[in-house]
């Protein structure tokens, strides 16, 4: 019942993405998709498998870029600018949005060192500085109290929700605008999900966030929007409060109710 | 991380039930000095004030239905969302009641005073605090209380048939009264009608705390059935 949490509250278009068309090779991945993405807000992405709601998410962050024979027509705006200008550095790019990915992928270093990994390649070399942000980073994803006493443990030591939350803090450590999840919790137990949820709900007070997930409760509890995406298309897009209550199409009907997916 | 986020609108959704609660308690206690002090002013007021509960009804269901669906509560969480919609639906009910009890005090307020009036107000203040305590019961988990509540109930029942009683002889012996006998009826039924709700809210917090049904004679059954087995 937090304004926020609930019904839409007026909030600016952090991404914006119009009539966006994807194409792997032949293949049409995504069909003229338009949706906006809310600043401080949790966007969420659902629909059975196929369906593009990946593909769609690594659109925000040109991830899709890697794939050989993938293209893209259409516009993504973030904060205004077409992301897909040839003009725009997409390192930069992938350091303002930023991603977490379906199975942790903590660097083989220490705890430390991932955390400020980021930091280090774009030349910080300050120790004061890299300590600094290590805190505060392993703070704001719940693992400070946890590892300060063990930074120089290897990160492949910590059990899979702490990888996935130290993940999360290697990202805070380069401030992203928006953070990218891809099935964040697909490998995680019940418990250690909650505290991914209960994370993202802490996280969303600084960042904007937008999360696929294949488990639509978990895109009922922690989200404020919710697309559903079916065969490539955004078939219904609006507030989660609404979406799971009294959608507004069949499709979406059929798919949360469980009668098709 | 010390409460889960679902377990601060949990409360929230808690706290509006009991902020419409003392609304509804307010209502029925304004209504019946309305008939004690015979005033005929009070029925705009009661309506105003029935408004705000009909508004705060929808509100609260919105709520609980949108933490259902978005969160597939079980166990205590699920028995209190469930219970908390039909408590919402009692207050809502009784609200109404309150509505027209106030609108009995402006009629009655226009006839000649009846001597058996005095029973009224006895039998309002047993319905208004078998209200609060069960809102209590409630409030506080306190599902013995609820239990008392409910043995209340048949007291209240008496004290209807008996107000009906009167009512009656004084009618036949006096057309005159016919017009104030008639009214002062409604208003012990609508007395009995907020005691059976305030029940209704003891049974619900009873299954919210406890899982047991106790309505319908169903806690009784169930133990001669099990001592049957």
């Amino acid at each position: 019942m937090t304004g926020t949490h609930h019904g839409i509250v007026a909030s600016s278009n952090k991404v914006e993405i119009r009539s966006l068309d994807f194409f792997y090779g032949k293949f049409h991945a995504l069909k003229s998709v338009t949706m906006s993405v809310q600043q401080n807000m949790i966007t969420a992405l659902i629909g059975p498998s196929g369906c593009g709601k990946s593909t769609l998410l690594r659109c925000l962050n040109r991830m899709n870029d890697l794939i050989p024979g993938a293209s893209a027509k259409g516009e993504v705006l973030l904060d205004g600018s077409d992301i897909y200008d040839p003009s725009i550095e997409v390192a930069e790019l992938r350091k303002r949005v930023g991603m977490v990915f379906q199975r942790p992928n903590p660097f083989p270093l220490s705890i430390f060192s991932n955390v400020v990994y980021g930091l280090k390649v774009a030349g910080v070399r300050n120790a004061a500085r890299l300590a600094e942000v290590a805190e505060q980073s392993l703070r704001a994803a719940w693992l400070w109290d946890l590892l300060k006493d063990k930074l120089d443990h290897s990160a492949l030591e910590l059990p899979m929700d702490q990888q996935q939350r130290l993940c999360v803090a290697r990202l805070l450590a380069v401030q992203p605008e928006v953070i990218l999840m891809d099935e964040p919790c697909s490998a995680l137990d019940p418990i250690a999900t909650m505290k991914i949820e209960e994370l993202m709900l802490e996280l969303k007070k600084n960042y904007t966030i937008v999360i696929v997930t294949h488990n639509m409760q978990q895109a009922a509890r922690v989200s404020d929007l919710t697309g559903y995406m079916l065969l490539g298309e955004m078939i219904e897009f609006g507030d989660t409060n609404s979406l799971f209550t009294k959608p507004s199409k069949k499709l979406t009907e059929d798919y949360i109710t469980g009668k098709y997916g | 991380m010390d409460k889960r986020h679902f377990d601060v609108e949990l409360d929230q959704l808690r706290e509006k039930l009991v902020m419409m609660a003392s609304k509804v308690e307010n209502l029925i206690n304004y209504s019946i000095e309305a008939i004690r002090k015979r005033d005929a002013t009070v029925a705009e007021a009661a309506l105003a004030m029935d408004k705000e509960i009909d508004r705060m009804e929808i509100e609260i269901e919105e709520a609980a239905i949108s933490l259902m669906a978005r969160h597939q509560p079980a166990a205590g969480d699920l028995r209190f969302l469930v219970g908390a919609i039909k408590i919402n639906n009692d207050l809502e009910r009784i609200g109404d009641h309150g509505v027209n009890i106030a609108q009995s005090a402006a009629l009655l307020a226009s006839v000649p005073e009846i001597k058996v009036l005095a029973d009224i107000p006895w039998m309002a203040g047993l319905a208004v605090s078998m209200l609060k305590d069960s809102l209590d019961s409630f409030i506080s988990g306190d599902p013995e209380k609820a239990r008392e509540v409910c043995s209340r109930d048949d007291q209240v029942d008496e004290l209807k048939d008996q107000i009906l009683r009167v009512v009656l002889t004084f009618m036949m012996e006096n057309p005159n009264f016919i017009s104030g006998g008639m009214t002062l009826i409604l208003v012990a039924r609508n007395l009995e009608r907020i005691a059976d709700l305030a029940t209704d809210i003891s049974e619900e917090a009873i299954y919210i705390y406890q899982g047991k049904v106790i309505k319908h004679g169903a806690e009784k059954q169930s133990e001669e059935g099990s001592v049957n087995r």
